[in-house]
């Protein structure tokens, strides 16, 4: 049980992590540099899973994605299959309630890049495209690979919206902080106790490495 | 012909040779009791049973939301009742399975308090019971409170816990004097605490756990099968160990 939960969570901690930091990553740069309408309007709505808490989130989400839902339906209609309480439903939870914190990272550290290297660069010819992944993106590695560890870390510990939209079923989409849930509810201290440690441990490991290896990549 | 057989076959049961699997979304506090019948089920029959254990309102707003559960076991009867309303579930299938008992409980080496009375005396600071605007076992507490006239001499000394576990924690921890719980959970706790006295029955509405299958279950039978174990002399002997008090 314990294995299968944490085999369970590193899967969709995993899958969510890299959706995470690909779509984080374009949305951080589009409200770093980007100049349009609407702009703080849509950073306000990817920091709303941040404040909101996430059993709000997690009834949003499936008023989506049901089986009845605005997206969920006409899946549905077309394919027969339904996504909630499917281990993807743990990823699609993982995503939207991390997310905020990758590209709250993302754009802070993009916009204290000083736009003097980037203009030297265009000014040596290099593309916007070349020069984001010449200069940009090393300068600003460091506040990414932080909101990178600190969505991991969330997706990880996520609960309540995982469970509106995941559901607790062992083997299926229980994650570990649903498994922990289910033992304390249910008067199982210790199974509770050695999950809530694993936990802790991957949790504490991710952020001691992230921190040893930013410090020793960057050397000037 | 072939394609006809094909769409009607999509949205479906899989055919009786394939290997069933029914998912049963039940109240948490159930889940030792269900394991159990569940596991007799699955020798029996071959089928499958999966748990999605949570609390009862959750549950309840998964399934309005299209979630593919085939049973619905609940703590309450409010959350079936609103699913009943909404045409959610399948009329004739619901079924009363297991009652429970509101009891008084306290610290295992606690000798002070011996019945629902002493909670009024000075030397009782603090008890522990469910948040009655959102824990079923919290309403019943009131409401034994309130016919007891308990309730407003006591008021000062409440401690609103989210859980009938967080209670049952409270009182483990000496945290508290004393709390309500059920009878299933202060078994389940053993020696830990000590059970002082039961509610009694007519102080509060029935405690029923009632279920019912999912009006968009595409495995009805296999459902069904379940909910006759469950009700069956075996079923209910297994949520008599557990603390329940069967319904017949």
């Amino acid at each position: 049980m314990i294995w299968e939960s944490l085999k369970l969570s590193l899967l969709v901690v995993t899958v969510a992590t890299f959706i995470i930091a690909t779509v984080g990553l374009g949305l951080g740069l589009l409200l770093a540099k980007g100049r349009f309408r609407g702009q703080e309007v849509l950073a306000s709505f990817f920091t709303l899973p941040l404040v909101l808490p996430p059993t709000v989130t997690g009834f949003y989400l499936i008023v989506l994605f049901g089986r009845h839902g605005l997206i969920g339906e006409p899946v549905y209609n077309f394919t027969g299959w339904s996504v909630v309480f499917t281990w993807q439903a743990a990823v699609i939870a993982a995503v939207v309630l991390a997310l905020p914190l990758m590209v709250l990272s993302a754009r802070a550290a993009i916009e204290s890049v000083n736009p003097r290297y980037e203009i030297a660069s265009y000014t040596l010819g290099k593309s916007q495209l070349a020069t984001f992944f010449l200069i940009t993106l090393p300068l600003a590695r460091r506040g990414i690979l932080a909101g990178i560890v600190l969505s991991f870390t969330r997706a990880l510990g996520e609960f309540g919206a995982t469970f509106m939209l995941a559901g607790n079923i062992p083997g299926r989409t229980q994650t570990m902080p649903l498994a922990i849930y289910e033992a304390v509810i249910s008067g199982d201290n210790k199974r509770a106790q050695i999950l809530a440690l694993v936990l802790t441990g991957i949790s504490i490991t991710a952020v001691y490495l992230t921190n040893k290896l930013s410090k020793g990549a960057i050397r000037y | 012909m072939l394609v006809l057989l094909v769409t009607s076959c999509r949205h479906t049961t899989p055919s009786l040779t394939a290997r069933q699997e029914i998912i049963v979304s039940a109240a948490v506090s159930l889940k030792d009791a269900f394991t159990e019948i569940a596991a007799l089920s699955e020798k029996r029959t071959g089928m499958t049973i999966r748990f999605n254990f949570g609390a009862s309102g959750a549950l309840q707003k998964q399934i309005e939301s299209g979630a593919p559960a085939d049973l619905f076991a609940s703590a309450g009867s409010k959350q079936m009742d609103e699913l009943a309303t909404k045409g959610l579930i399948v009329p004739g299938s619901r079924a009363d399975f297991a009652r429970n008992v509101l009891v008084l409980v306290a610290p295992a080496n606690d000798a002070r308090i011996r019945s629902l009375m002493d909670l009024a005396r000075s030397e009782v600071k603090k008890i522990a019971i469910g948040n009655p605007k959102t824990v079923p076992a919290g309403q019943y507490t009131e409401q034994t409170l309130t016919r007891l006239k308990l309730l407003p001499e006591l008021q000062a000394k409440l401690i609103y816990a989210e859980d009938v576990r967080q209670v049952l924690d409270y009182v483990v921890r000496g945290e508290v004097d004393a709390g309500l719980v059920y009878s299933s959970d202060a078994v389940n706790a053993g020696t830990m605490v000590k059970v002082v006295a039961p509610a009694p029955d007519d102080s509060h509405d029935a405690i029923v756990y009632p279920i019912a299958i999912v009006k968009e279950s595409h495995q009805q039978p296999a459902a069904k099968q379940f909910i006759d174990l469950v009700l069956s002399c075996e079923g209910q002997s297994i949520l008599a160990k557990h603390g329940f008090t069967a319904i017949k």
